[in-house]
């Protein structure tokens, strides 16, 4: 039987310190919808869960058009996905969050959890990587920023030292005509996991694209960013010819695996499927904008 | 026996409120989880992770020594149980494969095989014994495909098992455990005669009945050697009989009391914790509860088989069938019993043939024994005959309900089974799915890159009689208790209490249906075959006449006249001589006391008359070609039902067994790793349909009443499970060009045939 510590610090220093003091032994805990599962399924046995939830900055959810959006890391994808404001400015994030559970679920979920839950088929992690996320992070030592393509290192492990936790998400702003839109393919209509999820960031000048990001999801160990499949469609139209060729670079970006939720060439075959619709649906928002 | 159903009903044919609603919508019901007792320990089994394993030693005494642990047992700790042959209802059981399965002798025989259990007096501290239990392993090679177990120089699981049935007497190692063959006719001559033969190989993948509630059991086994057991099942007395022989010990001296059951639909008509959870209890003399995770629902208890189906038909120009020829190779799991002889008794049945021969293979493999899954092995051939029939008449120019027409049963067509069919309704219910608004609208047009396709299917299931016990009492307020032996897997207590009410012409509202453990009512065999309405129901029903012929008497006592002399009517009983004096029930009850006493009605029943079923769905699907997922936009589920007790039940059941088609033909499957491993072995990856997957699912209830039973009823609780996977597949190659021979049709592999045809 485990002995099990529980504290809800009410600042970053004292969970910083809290964390510093257990060691390996130290998980934090934003909803608990993935952690729990694991501890009850034997997956994670921490002797410290530190509650993030009462800690300010993890809980910001701000916006202006300097800095784009400061999005702390516990807040719950409930709150996110209702605001008028990411609703505007980050329609794929707001699509990614949305997925993550039911309602309920989505009450306690946050997209930090679900980013440091490592997972690679996590939904929120290829959207703010197509989104050009910066994951804030702070420990004993200060604190740092590392990319959102970044952050992940392989299932279930990320760059966070025992010590470190992340603080916050800063998403640039969209810049003049650009938008965002996350897809997933799951084999029912809800309570799935994503087979393949893509991200596509997409800004636009009249016709011409000047900046593209795809995100995927559930095709490698970790989610990636598949730069060269966005940087060809800089300087380009975005027509069928060059959104079929960025799908086709970003099939070349995935190297998945075969397992019970698919097959390595149905989910090859999927990226192409969700890189094609998620860029032709980003684009169609960034030229509503 | 004069069949009342040209009379009127009063309470038959209404949807008055469930009596067990209440209980269950407020939380009150005790399912078997509930069940808790003073000193309750909590047992826990430590499973095989492997496939196919020689076990060499259990070494326990660490786990016994954990503080808590009060008991720690393996199979050595079991009576050795000789080879043998028990009828349970519609099964049979060799009880010492049962006991084998209960937990593993010597052998492993597939991953989640029970090997060891603990009692501890919380659960945690039973789930850390077992990590502490030492298992020495030598593995086996293993064998999970059907075919590749079929072939001669197979894996063996069995070393002393030989096929039984048409190959019986060769005396060589094998994993056929039986060979049952079907025909009638000339083959040949059939086949000669055929304008045009189709024949395709089909694979279904094992799949699991999925109920909610996981299996459970508590075990008290006193100091006089009797003993108690709690549990949510299907059949309390296969469990007082299976325990008894498990343990050797007198079936009598187990009561076993019927908890409220979350879901069975087959699954829960064996026992898997029960003797552990007995012995276990023997053992500590305190009671023992064991309850099963999902994840070991999944890996050990029984699913029902996948399936490799060769079939062959041949039919003429006028889309008559001329012969017709299946294999059917069905997966038992690990040990002998899958139900492929239900699967070819019934794949033909719906049809009027002449000339035909059906292949049963009954296969052990490395994967948990099946058990009973609703309408078992009829839904897996149903898949190769309904959609070659639907190629067949599309290639002929024929509507796919017209092919169904020209060959449909009828009264007095010999069943492949042999016995001629009695009045059925399979011709009204395709007539019926034919005249419903949603085959009558325009089929749906594919739009927006989306591929759109009607399809439609049919099947056929029996229906169950065996025994059955009821007992009908009058309360002294007119009210009257329903007593019997069947736990209430579909609305049974209320189909049984109406029946009660309709005799007594009392109303629903008036009777106290109860579901009674096994010292409290008289032999009841288990829930399941689609017989507890129909067979259970007749006991109810003489067990109220009985409580009538009483009534009659007691009024006769008090009114000094002949019973001959009174009537009774609408819950009145009158006198036709002595002044016409009439007495309601609830005034009667009081005088019992000088009346002759008590009123109870009481009837055992084996019935005859059985009712089969029949049911015809038709399926509008929506599919992405690009992704292969298939949306089903519409379904209409029609079945001859005899006659609906309960009608809002009897849909209940329709729409719950097409829920369950639906899941097994688009995304359900029991997914093994290379080291023969179940791999999803939870809800999220074992992918059930949830309700945002399902449309309202429209039913048609056909009323063709079933001759051998009083009030018509038919069995009616799983024939709606057959014809989904096959209507689905009919609506996908209605839409796509393709016909899919693989279950579940899962997007990848409907995407990659989708990709095939377009050469891609």
């Amino acid at each position: 039987m485990h002995e099990l510590n529980y504290e809800a610090p009410t600042s970053l220093d004292q969970a910083i310190s809290v964390l510093a003091a257990a060691g390996e032994n130290g998980r934090m805990l934003a909803g608990g919808t993935d952690l729990i599962i694991q501890m009850r399924a034997g997956v994670r046995q921490p002797g410290q869960v530190i509650d993030a939830k009462k800690i300010p900055e993890l809980q910001a959810l701000s916006f202006d058009a300097q800095n784009g959006l400061q999005l702390g890391a516990a807040r719950a994808c409930c709150d996110i996905i209702a605001d008028a404001t990411v609703q505007q400015h980050y329609p794929g994030l707001v699509e990614a969050a949305g997925l993550i559970g039911s309602d309920q679920i989505l009450a306690r979920a946050s997209v930090g959890g679900n980013v440091c839950n490592g997972s690679p088929a996590a939904d929120t992690t290829p959207a703010l990587i197509a989104l050009g996320a910066v994951c804030h992070i702070a420990g004993p030592n200060g604190t740092r920023e590392v990319a959102a393509e970044d952050f992940v290192t392989a299932p279930g492990q990320t760059v966070l030292a025992p010590n470190e936790l992340l603080v916050a998400f800063q998403i640039p702003a969209p810049q003049g005509q650009a938008s965002d839109c996350y897809q997933r393919f799951i084999p029912r209509n809800e309570m799935d996991i994503a087979v393949v999820g893509v991200g596509s960031c997409v800004a636009l000048d009249g016709d011409t694209c000047t900046a593209a990001r795809i995100g995927l999801g559930a095709v490698a160990a970790r989610p990636l960013l598949a730069k060269e499949a966005g940087d060809s469609l800089v300087g380009k139209t975005l027509d069928d010819a060059a959104i079929e060729a960025a799908a086709q670079l970003a099939q070349q970006a995935a190297s998945p695996i075969s397992d019970m939720r698919g097959t390595a060439e149905f989910r090859t075959h999927l990226v192409g499927v969700l890189t094609r619709r998620t860029l032709k649906e980003a684009a169609a928002r960034a030229r509503a904008r | 026996m004069e069949a009342q159903h040209e009379h009127q009903f009063k309470v038959i044919g209404t949807r008055p409120i469930r009596h067990d609603g209440v209980d269950k919508v407020t939380g009150r019901a005790r399912y078997g989880a509930d069940i808790t007792l003073p000193g309750l320990l909590h047992g826990k089994v430590l499973r095989s992770p492997r496939p196919h394993a020689r076990i060499k030693s259990i070494e326990t005494s660490e786990a016994q020594a954990l503080p808590g642990v009060k008991a720690v047992v393996t199979g050595a700790d079991f009576p050795e149980i000789e080879p043998g042959m028990l009828q349970i209802g519609e099964n049979f059981v060799n009880p010492r494969h049962l006991a084998a399965n209960i937990m593993a002798r010597d052998k492993v025989l597939y991953d989640g095989h029970a090997v060891a259990a603990v009692a501890a007096t919380s659960p945690h501290v039973a789930e850390e014994a077992l990590k502490l239990i030492r298992v020495e392993y030598e593995p086996l090679p293993f064998v999970q495909n059907v075919l590749e177990a079929m072939r001669d120089n197979a894996v063996i699981l069995h070393p002393d098992l030989r096929t039984a049935g048409v190959d019986a007497g060769d005396d060589t190692e094998t994993n056929i455990a039986n060979h049952i063959q079907f025909s009638r006719g000339d083959l040949a001559a059939g086949f000669a005669a055929a304008e045009m033969v189709i024949e395709r190989e089909f694979d279904t993948s094992m799949v699991h009945q999925g109920y909610i509630e996981p299996h459970n059991a508590v075990a008290q086994y006193n100091q006089d050697d009797k003993a108690t057991v709690w549990v949510s099942t299907q059949g309390p007395f296969a469990v007082r009989e299976l325990c008894g022989t498990m343990l050797q010990i007198n079936p009598g001296d187990i009561k076993v009391v019927p908890a409220e059951i979350g879901g069975g639909f087959g699954g829960k008509t064996t026992v898997y914790l029960e003797p552990v959870a007995l012995l276990l209890s023997k053992l500590t003399g305190r009671p023992v509860k064991m309850v099963m995770s999902r994840s070991e629902v999944l890996r050990a208890t029984g699913p029902t088989p996948g399936s490799h189906i060769r079939a062959k038909i041949g039919v003429n120009l006028e889309g008559k069938i001329t012969a017709a020829e299946l294999q059917l190779s069905f997966e038992a799991g690990a040990f002998p019993g899958s139900p492929v002889a239900a699967g070819c008794m019934t794949v033909l049945a719906p049809y009027d043939l002449e000339n035909f021969q059906i292949d049963g293979y009954d296969v052990v493999l490395n994967k948990p024994k099946t058990c009973a899954y609703r309408a078992p092995g009829a839904t897996n051939p149903a898949l190769a005959a309904e959609t070659i029939l639907d190629e067949m008449a599309e290639r002929l120019g024929l509507d796919p309900l017209e092919i169904r027409r020209i060959n449909g049963a009828k009264e007095g067509t010999a069943q492949p089974a042999g016995p001629q069919f009695k009045r059925i309704g399979y011709l009204e219910t395709v007539e019926a799915i034919h005249n419903s608004e949603h085959y009558q609208s325009p089929p749906p047009q594919s739009a927006n890159g989306k591929l759109r396709g009607r399809g439609v299917a049919t099947g056929f299931w029996f229906n169950a009689a065996f025994q059955s016990s009821a007992t009908v009492s009058i309360n002294t307020d007119g009210s009257a208790n329903v007593v019997t032996g069947s736990p209430d897997i579909g609305g049974s207590r209320a189909s049984c209490a109406m029946i009660a009410a309709e005799v007594l012409g009392l109303r629903s509202e008036d009777m106290h249906p109860v579901v009674a453990d096994t010292e409290s009512i008289g032999h009841t065999d288990t829930t399941g075959g689609s017989r507890v309405t129909f067979a259970t129901g007749l006991a109810v029903y003489e067990a109220a006449q009985d409580a009538v012929g009483q009534l009659k008497q007691r009024a006769a006592t008090v009114w000094k006249v002949k019973p001959e002399d009174v009537t009774y009517q609408d819950g009145v009983l009158s006198c036709l001589t002595n002044g016409h004096e009439s007495l309601s029930l609830k005034e009667i009850a009081p005088k019992f006391p000088r009346a002759g006493g008590p009123v109870m009605g009481r009837a055992s029943v084996r019935p005859r008359g059985v009712g089969p079923a029949f049911a015809a769905h038709v399926v509008d699907v929506e599919i992405d070609p690009e992704t292969g997922k298939v949306d089903i936009l519409r379904y209409t589920a029609a079945q001859d039902v005899g006659k609906a007790v309960h009608p809002s039940y009897v849909e209940g059941q329709i729409q719950g067994g097409v829920a369950q088609g639906v899941g097994w033909a688009l995304n359900e499957e029991y997914f093994y790793a290379e080291d023969g491993t179940m791999r999803n072995t939870g809800f999220l990856d074992y992918r059930m349909p949830t309700c945002l997957d399902l449309p309202m699912i429209e039913t048609i209830l056909v009323e063709v009443a079933n001759p051998g039973h009083p009030i018509g009823i038919r069995g009616v609780g799983e024939v709606p499970i057959i014809p989904p996977p096959a209507a689905i597949a009919n609506a996908i190659y209605r839409a796509t060009g393709v016909r899919m021979t693989e279950l579940p049709m899962s997007p990848a592999r409907v995407a990659k045939a989708i990709l095939e045809k377009n050469g891609a």
